[in-house]
């Protein structure tokens, strides 16, 4: 909440009372069963913007971001280093309250969106989320190597992904969006922000949110684990033995 | 076929985790060894998180390490009496390997001692288990036989106070030597997240002199009790045995468990370590050349907690 506390303050003040625009948005579910099948999904988020009839349309026309973070995971970042013939972990920074899964879409290249101090203020691209503050202890440095290697990685993994025409206007004020969850994102609660602007300048922010959760024999399994997980143990050992003393009934051949 | 791993989080390939499971099984059939040291690493690299892995992958060794010792109870290949001796020093190893293992990650260094410990411990056991192999293999072709195991030549620390008497190992020893083997076992054993066969059956062969066709038995009666330890411990402290994974692995493991014993009965004792130092030192290699080589990515990630 705190990461976001900035951009919401900055909307309140530039946008006041009387709100020319606002945004309504809807997404393909808000609660998605994981089950045995599972192999990643894709979740379409709607929108339309909402005119005040007294309000002049926008010259340069709307940009949308949308933007998705999956659940929050503390972390660290470690460096390997050479000690004399040897690489090895060195120097570490540590992170909290990373998304475990960032999608951040957008109807146009981001620079073209907004500057970089807006991006920055209102957390818009991959970039600008990595850069923030709020998630080291340490204040942040010009060009972070731990920062970079965050966002590097987590790319690689397609777990943070932007895409620039990500976007697409179906009308000039309803526009859809579709962002692939790949099965290692974990489940949890999803938050979904999109932001609407024009020219550069934020004109409304709306929020929805979805989960991922386990269901049927899964959950069931997952919960024995966490609430029964003497018995589970003892149930994954039986199980070991018994497959085992099976194994040699079958194959005894002396 | 794809299929999703509730306490792992993520969907893996049935087929490629019954061979994983078939292939390691006959290997740890084949040699008496628990495999861990092969399928830990092996489901890291598939994207598996590591305490899962390291829990999980003790469910296979139970089952194929069951196998074993029944197959070799009939075949009356096992030192009952030698293998609970092994058994209770290795619970004290494993207990302060925890320990050891859980001050060392707090000290942040749990990576480089785990690389160093493989390292240190394969290539040296795999280079004297090979050089040991090698010189049987040069004595043959020299037509000369190698002596035959006599009575008198135990090393010293076998003659050593609280001997007792090993009838199907034809050992008389002092126990204190075992218990120190088989708690440093236990304790590798809980750092490295590996069941310690590797190390116990050479130790066995070549520092306690147990007849090839014993060790391998009793070394497997040692590793099914540690690794049902590991495994209920491993549920209850950490959560993190996937069950599905295990099924999955346990119907791969016990096919290959089974390929693998008969093949080592096939097997000449020389081929046997040859083999088993091959594979061991192999294994130490690709530790050491990941240590020393410039790594492609410095940078990693470690997830702490997720919320």
């Amino acid at each position: 909440m705190r990461a976001l506390a900035p951009g919401l303050l900055a909307l309140l003040l530039l946008a006041g009372p009387a709100r020319p625009e606002a945004l309504v948005v809807s997404l393909s579910f808000n609660r998605l069963a994981v089950t045995s099948t599972y192999a990643g999904t894709s979740v379409a988020v709607f929108g339309a913007i909402e005119r005040d009839g007294q309000a002049a349309s926008r010259a340069g026309g709307y940009d949308v971001v949308v933007t998705i973070r999956g659940p929050r995971q503390s972390l660290t970042v470690r460096e390997k280093e050479a000690l004399g013939p040897a690489w090895v972990n060195r120097s570490q920074q540590k992170f909290a309250e990373v998304p475990s899964f960032l999608a951040v879409l957008s109807s146009r290249p981001l620079a073209e969106v907004a500057d970089e101090a807006t991006r920055r203020r209102l957390r818009l691209g991959l970039a600008s989320i990595i850069a923030s503050p709020d998630l080291t202890l340490t204040a942040p440095t010009a060009d972070d190597p731990f920062r970079e290697a965050l966002l590097r990685l987590r790319q690689r993994e397609r777990l943070f992904t932007e895409s620039e025409a990500g976007v697409r206007f179906l009308s000039p004020s309803v526009f859809r969006t579709t962002a692939p969850l790949p099965a290692t994102a974990p489940v949890g609660a999803y938050d979904v922000e999109v932001v609407l602007l024009a020219g550069g300048v934020a004109l409304a922010r709306r929020e929805e949110r979805f989960d991922l959760v386990k269901s049927g024999i899964e959950q069931r399994i997952a919960a024995a684990a966490r609430d029964w997980s003497l018995a589970y143990g003892l149930a994954a050992g039986a199980l070991a033995l018994i497959s085992g003393w099976l194994a040699s009934v079958i194959f005894r051949r002396d | 076929m794809q299929i999703y791993l509730p306490i792992a989080e993520m969907p893996v390939s049935v087929l490629v985790l019954l061979g994983l499971g078939a292939a390691v099984g006959f290997v740890s059939g084949l040699f008496g060894i628990g495999g861990g040291f092969l399928m830990t690493p092996i489901l890291i690299v598939m994207g598996i998180p590591p305490a899962i892995a390291v829990a999980t992958q003790t469910a296979p060794i139970v089952a194929s390490s069951t196998t074993s010792v029944l197959a070799a109870l009939r075949r009356n290949a096992l030192d009952l009496r030698l293998g609970l001796v092994l058994v209770l020093g290795g619970f004290v190893g494993t207990s302060l390997g925890v320990w050891f293992f859980a001050a060392v990650r707090r000290a942040g260094q749990l990576d480089l001692i785990i690389t160093v410990a493989y390292v240190t411990l394969f290539t040296v056991v795999g280079g004297l288990m090979l050089t040991e192999s090698l010189r049987g293999f040069w004595a043959r072709r020299r037509g000369r036989a190698r002596p035959a195991r006599l009575g008198g030549d135990h090393a010293a620390y076998m003659a050593w106070p609280l001997r007792m008497r090993f009838p199907r190992s034809r050992l008389y020893a002092s126990v204190i030597p075992i218990l120190g083997l088989a708690l440093f076992v236990g304790f590798t054993g809980a750092v490295l997240g590996i069941g310690g066969g590797f190390i116990l059956v050479p130790a066995l062969l070549y520092l306690m002199r147990v007849p090839t066709g014993v060790v391998v038995g009793t070394s497997q009666f040692q590793i099914l009790c540690t690794s049902f330890v590991a495994l209920v411990l491993h549920a209850v402290q950490n959560q993190a045995v996937d069950i599905v994974l295990a099924v999955i692995l346990i119907a791969g493991g016990v096919f290959g468990a089974q390929f693998g014993a008969r093949a080592g009965r096939n097997l000449r004792s020389e081929y046997f370590r040859f083999l088993l130092a091959i594979l061991v030192l192999a294994v130490g290699l690709r530790f050491a050349v990941e240590l020393v080589l410039r790594p492609e990515e410095p940078f990693s990630i470690v997830v702490q907690e997720a919320r």
